[in-house]
């Protein structure tokens, strides 16, 4: 086998791999949804209620301004 | 002066120790956050109260959105000209020939107006997303201002050299050694700019939107560097020949490959990624409706990332690459209709019961067209890449018939729609004329319709009359009879590229009316842009 063969076949079983991981990705969305555990629908709201002083979808706890609010 | 040297630092800090290795994410990350920290503590904190998002970043980037949106389609319909009146090649000297002005052409509207209309809606969009503003970080603004002065100096080098006749030869990566550099430099200010943003975000989670922007950066960044490598021959010959020329560091078919794979990629981090970035904050906003369904805006995220990287050797059908290659660019290319529809369905149905907005506001007929445009194109493209249709496809006026829907209908209308969906948020002043949008929506529309028709049946009249055959074998057709046969539709073109001229220089009067003449607003809209 040369190695463009070789590169074929690398090709080839990559693809795969990555289709699956894809697979399970969307698997994982909706079946998290589903169970409840995670709600990805509230996040298109972030470009309706975009104002800046609006509360945010979800606090980012890192953020230095509301790390001081908080602290107040 | 200060602020150059804090910025040096800075590079200095995050890349430039002896064993950092950039790959150690945790470590990049930390290194984001200090800096960060010094610089909210430092220089940039200021009152809470009177927070404002700030624009200033933005509309510099709408101003040459504009203008080199206006110079790019003014040179395209002077090229679409002279393919139907060969004299207009002779009116000024070298500079003035088809060969110099195609890329000229290329370049300006790929480089000059999508990539400012990226940078314009990115400044705007990605503060608002993120809910932080450009006027919490001094050093950001800096940085977004010094990124505006640096791409004006790059974007007038490219002109003046493309013109000059210096160019490396390859398709949409034609600027020269010192002008990648300096591309390699705006584009690391545009991630210092974006990056620095998100450390600073009130916003936890990521607006999808954001995910193409930094699709688009990624993907531009590593496919540049990659297909740019080359060796000033100046300096490798010790002293030989033009200090601007450059060989490529690929020969051959490994070339074609590499330039390919970022050629390719270009149409997909540069015309369609971002683009998708526009629509998925412009539409919602401007219609008031939340995307349909987030979760497909995610999976087909992931899905146009997966595909859309491996499709470019679809451009080398029937070449020397390796079969298998040819196969693998065949059939990513028919997938990636999947993730492609996946975006425009979505936002197709984003309008689901509110279908009655594309009547009253040109906006949202602009927004909804250009995805409809998006579907043909994403159509077409994996049509022309089954290997079949290719053998007739390739090397005809079917390919730039393919482009041009996509980049008049989807990319150009988009850019326009999101710049007047700015305007009065920016301007504080209403849009200046509605008519005046409606009727060039119209003209434009004329113009793409009649491009790609003219176009597609030119192709496919050459394709053919490439490949007859009469009965013992020999080719039917000169070179030239097909010509001949074609001019009637490279006439139809030059008409085209004049409407949609017009209608673009309507659309400048318009967003200049908007900035200075138009009616002030008291409050900013919250959805529906308001129009005179
Ligand atoms: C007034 C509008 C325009 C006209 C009349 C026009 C005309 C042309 C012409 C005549 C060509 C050369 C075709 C050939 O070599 O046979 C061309 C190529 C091209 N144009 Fe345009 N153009 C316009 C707008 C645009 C815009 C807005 C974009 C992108 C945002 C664009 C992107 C391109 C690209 C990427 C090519 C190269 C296509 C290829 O290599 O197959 N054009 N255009």
């Amino acid at each position: 086998m040369d190695i463009r063969e070789l590169q074929g076949y690398a090709s080839f079983f990559m693809t795969i791999f990555l289709v699956v991981i894809l697979y399970s990705y969307i698997i994982y969305l909706y079946r998290s949804e589903k169970k409840g555990e995670k709600d990805y629908e509230k996040y298109g709201n972030i470009a309706l209620d975009d104002e800046i002083d609006s509360p945010p979808i979800e606090r980012n706890p890192k953020n230095q301004s509301e790390k001081k609010e908080l602290n107040k | 002066m200060k602020q150059i040297v804090i910025l040096f630092v800075f590079l200095s800090i995050i890349f430039i120790e002896k064993d950092y290795n950039i790959l150690d994410i945790n470590n990049f990350w930390l290194r984001i956050k200090i800096i960060n920290i010094i610089f909210y503590k430092g220089v940039c904190m200021q009152s809470h109260a009177a927070l404002e998002y700030d624009y200033s970043v933005a509309k510099l980037f709408t101003y040459t959105t504009i203008l080199f949106g206006f110079l790019g389609m003014l040179i395209g319909t002077l090229i679409a000209a002279q393919l139907a009146f060969p004299e207009l090649n002779y009116l000024m000297g070298e500079y003035g020939t088809f060969s110099r002005l195609r890329p000229l052409h290329t370049n300006i509207v790929i480089y000059g107006f999508t990539v400012s209309g990226v940078f314009a809606t990115f400044y705007y969009s990605a503060q608002r997303v993120l809910k932080v503003s450009m006027a919490e970080s001094r050093f950001l603004m800096f940085v977004g201002k010094l990124q505006f002065v640096l791409y004006v100096i790059l974007a007038l080098a490219m002109v003046a050299s493309l013109l000059m006749g210096f160019s490396s030869s390859k398709e949409y990566a034609e600027m020269e050694w010192p002008l990648d550099i300096l591309t390699v430099l705006v584009w690391v200010l545009w991630g210092v700019a974006m990056f620095g943003l998100i450390g600073m975000r009130r916003e936890k989670s990521l607006y999808i939107s954001l995910w193409y922007f930094i699709a688009c950066f990624l993907g531009v960044a590593m496919l540049y560097l990659f297909n740019n490598m080359e060796v000033p021959t100046y300096f490798a010959s010790g002293g030989l020949g033009s200090v601007m020329h450059s060989v490529s560091m690929y020969a051959g078919t490994n070339d074609a490959l590499v330039q390919w794979w970022w050629g390719h990629n270009a149409v997909a981090f540069v015309f369609t990624v971002p683009i998708i970035a526009m629509i998925y904050y412009f539409l919602p906003k401007e219609s008031g409706q939340a995307i349909y369904s987030y979760k497909l805006s995610l999976l087909s995220f992931w899905g146009l990332m997966f595909v859309y990287l491996w499709a470019g050797s679809h451009h080398l059908l029937w070449s020397t690459v390796p079969d298998w290659m040819q196969s693998m660019g065949s059939v990513f290319s028919v997938v990636l209709i999947l993730p492609s529809w996946g975006s425009a369905i979505n936002m197709l149905l984003t309008m689901k019961g509110e279908w009655n907005q594309l009547t009253e506001n040109p906006l949202i007929k602009f927004m909804v067209l250009a995805s409809t445009f998006y579907m043909l194109s994403t159509l077409e493209g994996p049509i022309q890449a089954i290997k079949s249709v290719n053998a007739i496809a390739h090397f005809t006026d079917w390919i730039p018939g393919h482009v041009h829907d996509g980049v008049l209908g989807w990319v150009a209308f988009m850019v326009m729609a999101s710049l007047f969906h700015m305007a009065p948020r920016m301007y504080k002043r209403e849009i200046y004329s509605k008519k005046l949008m409606e009727a060039q929506f119209w003209l434009q529309i004329t113009a793409v319709v009649l491009y790609f028709t003219s176009m597609w049946i030119a192709g496919i009249t050459q394709g053919m009359m490439w490949r007859a055959v009469d009965e013992y074998g020999n080719l039917m057709y000169s070179f030239i009879d097909t010509v001949a046969v074609l001019n009637p539709y490279y006439t139809i073109r030059a008409l085209a590229g004049v409407l949609y001229l017009t209608g673009f220089l309507m659309f400048a009067y318009n967003m200049y009316k908007t900035m200075t003449a138009s009616r002030k607003l008291e409050a900013e809209p919250q959805f529906r842009s308001p129009m005179a």
